[in-house]
């Protein structure tokens, strides 16, 4: 597929605006449909189009195995420390506002916190999926 | 701040470690963080469970949002009784883990079948202290995905087939309770268990609650292996690694009897679940299947893993006919159960794995003679088997008493003969593996076979003990399941 | 006639009902191991529409607060739904990746030709 020019110009002109438009739905989870899963799913479309269209050596130069095989762990350990951090400044686990003096600025940064964890996770397990199934030997 | 936290660290612990061994990259270094993590879990629900005995439930709102809105951990009797199971036996486990995946699992995926392990832990855990039934979906599936995974790391091809139709059968199972769920929901307007229990009564004879009792049952039953949807168990515990067999035969299946415990006596109710509607009839029915065609299974297996993975089958059944029962002493002998079958199996497969891990074979005939080569492992197999049986002085036999009590209680009293008989199927499978272990010679097979390394071996012998050890003094056994028996049987708190 | 305007009120439940046996048709009766896993999928999406579709409150809004609207639809099915969602998607991931390692192992993902060759083995 990457002689095909349409289909290389049209990537090259997509990709982009997916990984914008995950975060845009990443950070619009407070205030809409959106969250984290929704923009991890959407960001880890934009690497396998990519993927698709300039094939898997190409996006693994830019997303290397290594990195989403380390993303998945780190994204639950971001949500899970987070529910940690609110316990040792006295609330009960996963209670956000304690993480800051007022609790509705509190609930922001907890949630804030929470979706990037779920977002690196979802995006890294989605990536490296289609990593597995498609560097399997032919 | 850790005391008042106990019910977040019991799930949060073992999922930090597990996503910490994700990020191992060597077998030895994954297998101690699973034993750090493992050994303190008996802790913390010990903590808990003493507790719990001396004050009463402990709620635990987690996020500081207030139940029935937010999700709430609670530990009562019966769940501190579980938890306090599901953490000891993993920590008395993890010893043997070392030898036996290092041999059975390549190299590169150990650190992902301890996350894996770690996950499944974490899932086991947090079905028993939910006290939302949406989050005991969630922590359901977690435990099952990690548990198709656990299984998939067996070396034979037969492994993933395994591993397959576990899937699609537990996932039926999981949407099934879902779909119930859904149902309860949509008539009560709430999903924690306490709240269900106060708004059901008022609406009890709706169909949309009958039809929530059947998908419960048959979604909870399809993860507890009852007699006929048992069909995914012996494959899987056969064609699994040692130690994910043994680490399943002894929680998995056990925790899916609590979160059934929990519907129909906390959720539902005593008199809605076994007076309205004929429960109590069909699951005695259904257990006395069990507890005859799995044994008579078990008798014609080749691979001894396969015959231990029948047994279990007939195991369930023995649960499952106290919970048919409905009565104190069922009731105290299907709990009791739960944890003296996590001990007796857990015991048969350690020493089952010793023999592979020597002799690389279950299968019987190649097991000749193989217990004057390991006189400790098929010693002790011989002690686990009588106590399955149900041997007095065992443990085995504390849960047939109370059960044989439980069935004359109801008046009926041919369940005492049948209890006996299916004791005696369990003498011809575990009889075959004793005579063909130690009264025949040793073959090729068994020629180089000696006693395992001591990490697999103390795990082994403690268990050993421990079946008879209980099966003698049952303060601490038979006293706390009463307890909890007589708490279900009076309603929710 | 009043039997049939009542059917046809609960049409999403009927709707809810057919995908849901539908799904468990294909995963009992089909022996290829993707179809089967096709229809634990059409199953599982007919549990979310199960949820869902009671959950909007005829006259009420999306669930998004705003100061113009005083009648919101229900969003705790929806936030039950997503987890269900990814535990779905999970599901299938797991299933998919099994799938294609049974086809390495055995060179067909056909259940009859799978039970032949290990009857065989």
């Amino acid at each position: 597929m990457k002689s095909d020019l349409l289909l290389r110009i049209v990537t090259k002109l997509l990709v982009p605006f997916a990984l914008v438009f995950a975060l845009y739905v990443q950070f619009h989870g407070d205030y809409g449909p959106g969250g984290g899963f929704q923009a991890g799913v959407i960001c880890a479309a934009g690497i396998i189009l990519y993927a698709i269209i300039f094939g898997l050596p190409a996006a693994q130069r830019v997303v290397p195995t290594w990195v989403v095989h380390r993303m998945i762990p780190l994204g639950v350990l971001l949500y899970a420390g987070v529910g940690v951090v609110a316990m040792l400044r006295g609330g009960v686990y996963l209670n956000y506002s304690v993480l800051e003096h007022d609790p509705v600025q509190g609930q922001h940064l907890g949630i804030l916190l929470v979706e990037l964890g779920v977002l690196i996770t979802v995006s890294g397990t989605m990536t490296s999926v289609f990593y597995a199934f498609t560097g399997r030997g032919r | 701040m850790i005391r008042s936290n106990l019910p977040a660290l019991q799930v949060v612990i073992p999922l930090l470690g597990a996503v910490l061994c994700a990020l191992l990259r060597r077998g030895n270094a994954a297998w101690l963080l699973a034993l750090v993590v493992s050994w303190t879990m008996p802790f913390v629900s010990g903590a808990m469970l003493a507790n719990v005995l001396v004050s009463g439930p402990i709620s635990y709102a987690l996020g500081g949002w207030a139940p029935p809105w937010g999700i709430e951990y609670r530990v009562d009797v019966l769940s501190g009784f579980v938890l306090f199971l599901v953490s000891a036996v993993g920590a008395v486990l993890m010893p043997y883990a070392r030898a036996s995946v290092g041999a059975e699992v390549d190299a590169a995926k150990q650190p992902w079948f301890y996350t894996m392990y770690l996950l499944c832990l974490t899932g086991l855990l947090g079905i028993v202290i939910t006290g939302d039934a949406f989050n005991a979906f969630v922590f359901l599936e977690v435990s099952s995905l990690a548990t198709y995974v656990l299984i998939a790391l067996g070396k034979d091809r037969r492994a993933l087939l395994a591993a397959y139709q576990y899937l699609i059968m537990g996932t039926i199972g999981a949407t099934l309770y879902v779909v119930g769920i859904g149902m309860l929901y949509s008539v009560t307007g709430t999903l924690n268990m306490v709240d269900l229990a106060q708004r059901l009564p008022a609406i009890e004879q709706t169909r949309p609650v009958y039809a929530a009792l059947a998908f419960i049952t048959v979604g909870i039953s399809l993860k507890l292996a009852l007699f006929p949807l048992h069909v995914w168990l012996p494959n899987a515990y056969a064609y699994a690694p040692s130690m994910a067999t043994v680490f399943l035969a002894a929680t998995a299946t056990k925790v899916a009897v609590y979160l059934l415990l929990r519907f129909f006596f906390t959720v539902f109710g005593l008199h809605f679940v076994f007076e309205s509607v004929p429960v109590g009839e069909i699951f005695i029915a259904l257990s006395v299947a069990a507890m005859f065609g799995a044994s008579l299974v078990a008798i014609f297996q080749e691979d001894i893993k396969r015959m231990l993975a029948y047994s279990s089958v007939a195991q369930i059944g023995y649960i499952t006919l106290g919970i048919g029962l409905a009565n104190q002493a069922g009731l105290t002998g299907s709990i009791v159960h739960l944890f003296n079958h996590a001990i007796m199996k857990a015991a048969l497969f350690m020493a089952i794995g010793a023999v592979f891990h020597r002799i690389g074979s279950v299968k019987i005939d190649d097991m000749a003679g193989i217990g004057r080569k390991m006189p400790a492992t098929m010693g002790g197999f011989v002690i686990a088997g009588l106590a399955i049986i149900g041997t007095p002085g065992t443990v085995g036999f504390i849960t047939k008493w109370h059960l044989a009590v439980g069935a004359l209680d109801k008046g009926m009293g041919w369940l005492v003969f049948l209890l006996v008989l299916s004791s005696l199927l369990a003498v011809v499978y575990i009889g075959r593996v004793v005579e063909v272990a130690w009264f025949r010679e040793p073959g090729k097979a068994a020629a180089n076979a000696g006693e395992p390394p001591m990490l697999m071996m103390t795990p082994m012998l403690i268990l050993f003990v421990l079946a008879v050890y209980f099966g003698i003094d049952t303060s601490l056994t038979a006293g706390i399941a009463s307890r909890a028996a007589e708490i279900l049987l009076t309603g929710p708190q | 006639m009043e039997v049939l305007s009542g059917i046809v009120a609960h049409y999403n439940q009927w709707i809810t009902v057919f995908l849901m046996v539908s799904g468990l048709y294909i995963v009992v009766a089909r022996g290829n191991m993707v179809k089967k896993l096709v229809g634990l999928g059409l199953f599982q999406t007919s549990v979310y529409l199960l949820y869902i579709s009671p959950g909007k409150i005829l006259g009420g809004t999306a669930p998004i607060l705003d100061p113009a609207y005083t009648t919101y639809s229900n969003p705790l099915p929806h936030v039950l739904i997503l987890t269900a969602i990814v535990v779905g998607v999970a599901t299938l991931a797991l299933g998919l990746a099994l799938v294609v390692r049974i086809n390495e192992a055995y060179g067909t993902i056909e259940e009859d030709e799978i039970f032949d060759r290990d009857g065989a083995a």
